[in-house]
């Protein structure tokens, strides 16, 4: 095969990662409130990395598809300045709280609209709804064999090897291409990209369309929003801690050791 | 009338625990709405694993026994799943959110036109208009969601000890064989090998001894494996776990990460040492009975959810720690 032609579909989520005290919840507007910066969710990011080191190996061309609501183009342009050599945003208040069907559907329509592709990778979930079926209804609206959990990938031919985590090991499966792989963060970190690299794109940005509604879906009614019928914030976990002190580490050591001898 | 139905999965041949929580939460809900609740056993021979699903007071249990469906390819098992659902039109459909459930419901949802809710942590019916109301824990955990979709069936895979396992019962289910029509063609991934890793069951342990993201060199993974040593004199069974970034370095598989997409546990005991406590990790140890926290961040959350605490860093601590053990036992 020369060149792959790969889309990886990538969210725009506030940082799910930031401690549990920056997250709060608006239960009569039913919102999750995250005092974060946006950025790529985080197995997004793993399957944009997979996919720049297929590309690295054979060539090609990588997609970013991104659907969200206030999608930013510049935490998604750090795609390109990873690798990726498009990005495309589709961005419309009908799109904005979609279930995951109607997600997919979109997607779907977005990429029978970029038309040629030969691998779509996905995370294996998302950090905000972590709900981790989007990239598998995709491929069964393409009609496209699809395979989760990926810890590697390569492809042979005209078909795509893939490493995936199972619960006694893993297993290694091979599908004909076009395929989808939900990839998962064994996978690896993506790579590092320096604040030079990203300003000096942001100087001199490169066009990134954006797709809304009337270029995509003619069915609107099709589309179905979350209905939520309640939110909440979680359980309190808080436990007071006793903070075990001392002037040394084995003075702390110590009195540690007599609270497990006490336990045990 | 239709039916509720629950996917049955089993571990090394033995009907898993995460099964009996399924029939305890389907067993409510179908009472509550006044329908049956039924079992499906899928597999290439199912009798055993029938058998002994039969004993927890269900309606039903279906056998879904075809050559393909031997071992586990989700796409067979989406067909066969897909197959029985167009026969029996279930009203809900539960399954648990384990490796099967999470490879097996989105397809099939998609494939019945019915929208799916993952990783619930409880259900109910809706008394207007008898929809399953799905509760399902958002942002890592931040917060809980209560949702309602439209749809038949209505399709969950629920959260590992949501519903307490249910127990037996002195009547027996009807077991009904069913064959689904399959043709070897839906199969488009090929299993090339399975590779079998020496992989951990850390909800066997009475203490899990985790490491995160702090614990800077591979090799002080040593220090906690002395350490483990060094409890396993007084505290049962103590294994090494870890924190995502861990396995992202390689450091450690993935069947020790704990949290929301590693294992859910609740040891005696939960040493977490340089792990800072997000919400993702959390959810997979929270239910612990004591937390220990160690960590050189004395306002990281570990500590909010720790019983104990220590302010340290681990390379001072740990092997101290393992001294004094050693020198008391
Ligand atoms: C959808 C999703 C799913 C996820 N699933 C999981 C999951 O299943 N499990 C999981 O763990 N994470 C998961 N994460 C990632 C999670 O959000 C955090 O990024 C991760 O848990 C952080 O790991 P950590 O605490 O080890 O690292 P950090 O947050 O980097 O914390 C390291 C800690 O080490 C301390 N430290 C540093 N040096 C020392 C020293 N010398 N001695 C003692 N302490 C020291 C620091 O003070 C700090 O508190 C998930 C994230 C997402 C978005």
């Amino acid at each position: 095969m020369k060149g792959i032609n790969i889309i990886v579909c990538a969210k725009q989520i506030p940082d799910p990662e930031v401690p549990f005290s920056n997250v709060s919840v608006d239960v009569e507007k039913k919102e999750v409130i995250v005092d974060a910066p946006n950025v790529i969710s985080p197995y997004d990011e793993n399957a944009l990395e997979a996919a720049i080191r297929i590309k690295e190996e054979m060539g090609g061309k990588i997609t970013v598809l991104s659907l969200g609501r206030k999608v930013s183009d510049t935490v998604l342009r750090k795609t390109i300045a990873a690798g990726a050599d498009a990005l495309i945003l589709i961005e419309d208040p009908a799109f904005e709280r979609l279930d995951s069907n109607s997600v997919a559907y979109v997607l779907s329509r977005a990429i029978r609209k970029i038309g040629a592709y030969d691998l779509i990778l996905t995370g294996r979930q998302a950090g905000d709804w972590d709900s981790g079926q989007v990239g598998l209804l995709l491929a069964e609206l393409l009609g496209i064999p699809s395979i989760s959990l990926a810890r590697s990938i390569k492809i042979k031919e005209d078909r795509v090897l893939v490493e995936k985590t199972v619960p006694v090991g893993y297993e290694v499966v091979e599908a004909g291409l076009p395929a989808l792989v939900t990839v998962s963060n064994e996978v690896g970190e993506l790579r590092y990209v320096s604040r030079s690299k990203m300003m000096g794109l942001l100087k001199r940005p490169t066009p990134i369309p954006k797709w809304g509604a009337k270029d995509l879906v003619d069915d609107l009614e099709r589309l179905k929003k979350i209905q939520l019928v309640e939110l909440s914030p979680p359980p309190d976990m808080r436990r007071a801690c006793l903070f075990i002190e001392g002037s040394t580490p084995q003075e702390k050591a110590d009195k540690l050791a007599s609270f497990f001898k006490e336990l045990g | 009338m239709s039916e509720l139905l629950l996917l049955v999965e089993s571990k090394e041949g033995l009907l898993d625990k995460t099964t009996l929580e399924l029939i305890r939460g389907g067993s409510e809900l179908a009472k509550d709405l006044g329908i049956d609740a039924a079992a499906v056993v899928v597999g290439n021979e199912t009798s055993p694993l029938a058998e002994s699903v039969a004993s927890y007071g269900l309606k039903k249990i279906y056998k879904l026994e075809h050559p393909l469906l031997k071992g586990f390819q989700p796409e067979a098992w989406a067909g066969a799943l897909e197959w029985l659902a167009r026969q029996i039109t279930p009203r809900i459909f539960l399954i648990s959110h384990s490796f099967v459930g999470k490879e097996v419901a989105p397809r099939l949802a998609y494939r019945l036109d019915t929208e799916l809710t993952t990783d619930c942590l409880n259900l109910r019916i809706d008394p207007q208009d008898g929809l399953l109301i799905r509760t399902k824990p958002i942002y890592g955990g931040n917060a809980i969601a209560a949702l309602k979709c439209a749809g038949l069936p209505q399709m969950v895979t629920v959260r590992k000890n949501a519903f307490e396992p249910m127990e037996k019962v002195t009547t027996k289910s009807d077991l009904v064989d069913m064959v689904p029509a399959l043709d070897e063609s839906i199969i488009k991934v090929k299993s090339l090998k399975t590779v079998k890793e020496d992989v951990v069951e850390l909800d066997k342990a009475n203490m899990v001894i985790a490491g995160g993201r702090g614990i800077v060199a591979k090799e002080d993974f040593e220090m906690l494996a002395a350490l483990a040593q060094a409890m396993s004199k007084s505290q049962g069974k103590v294994m090494i776990g870890c924190s995502r970034p861990v396995v992202d370095k390689s450091w450690m598989s993935s069947d020790r990460q704990i949290g929301l997409t590693g294992s859910i546990i609740a040891p005696d005991t939960y040493i977490a040492i340089g792990i800072s406590g997000a919400i993702q990790h959390l959810v997979g140890m929270i239910r612990s009975k004591k937390i220990i926290a160690i960590n050189t961040d004395p306002g990281c959350n570990m500590f909010k959810v720790a019983d104990v605490g220590v302010v340290e860093d681990y390379k001072a601590l740990i092997p101290a720690l393992v001294k004094k053990l050693e020198e008391s036992a």
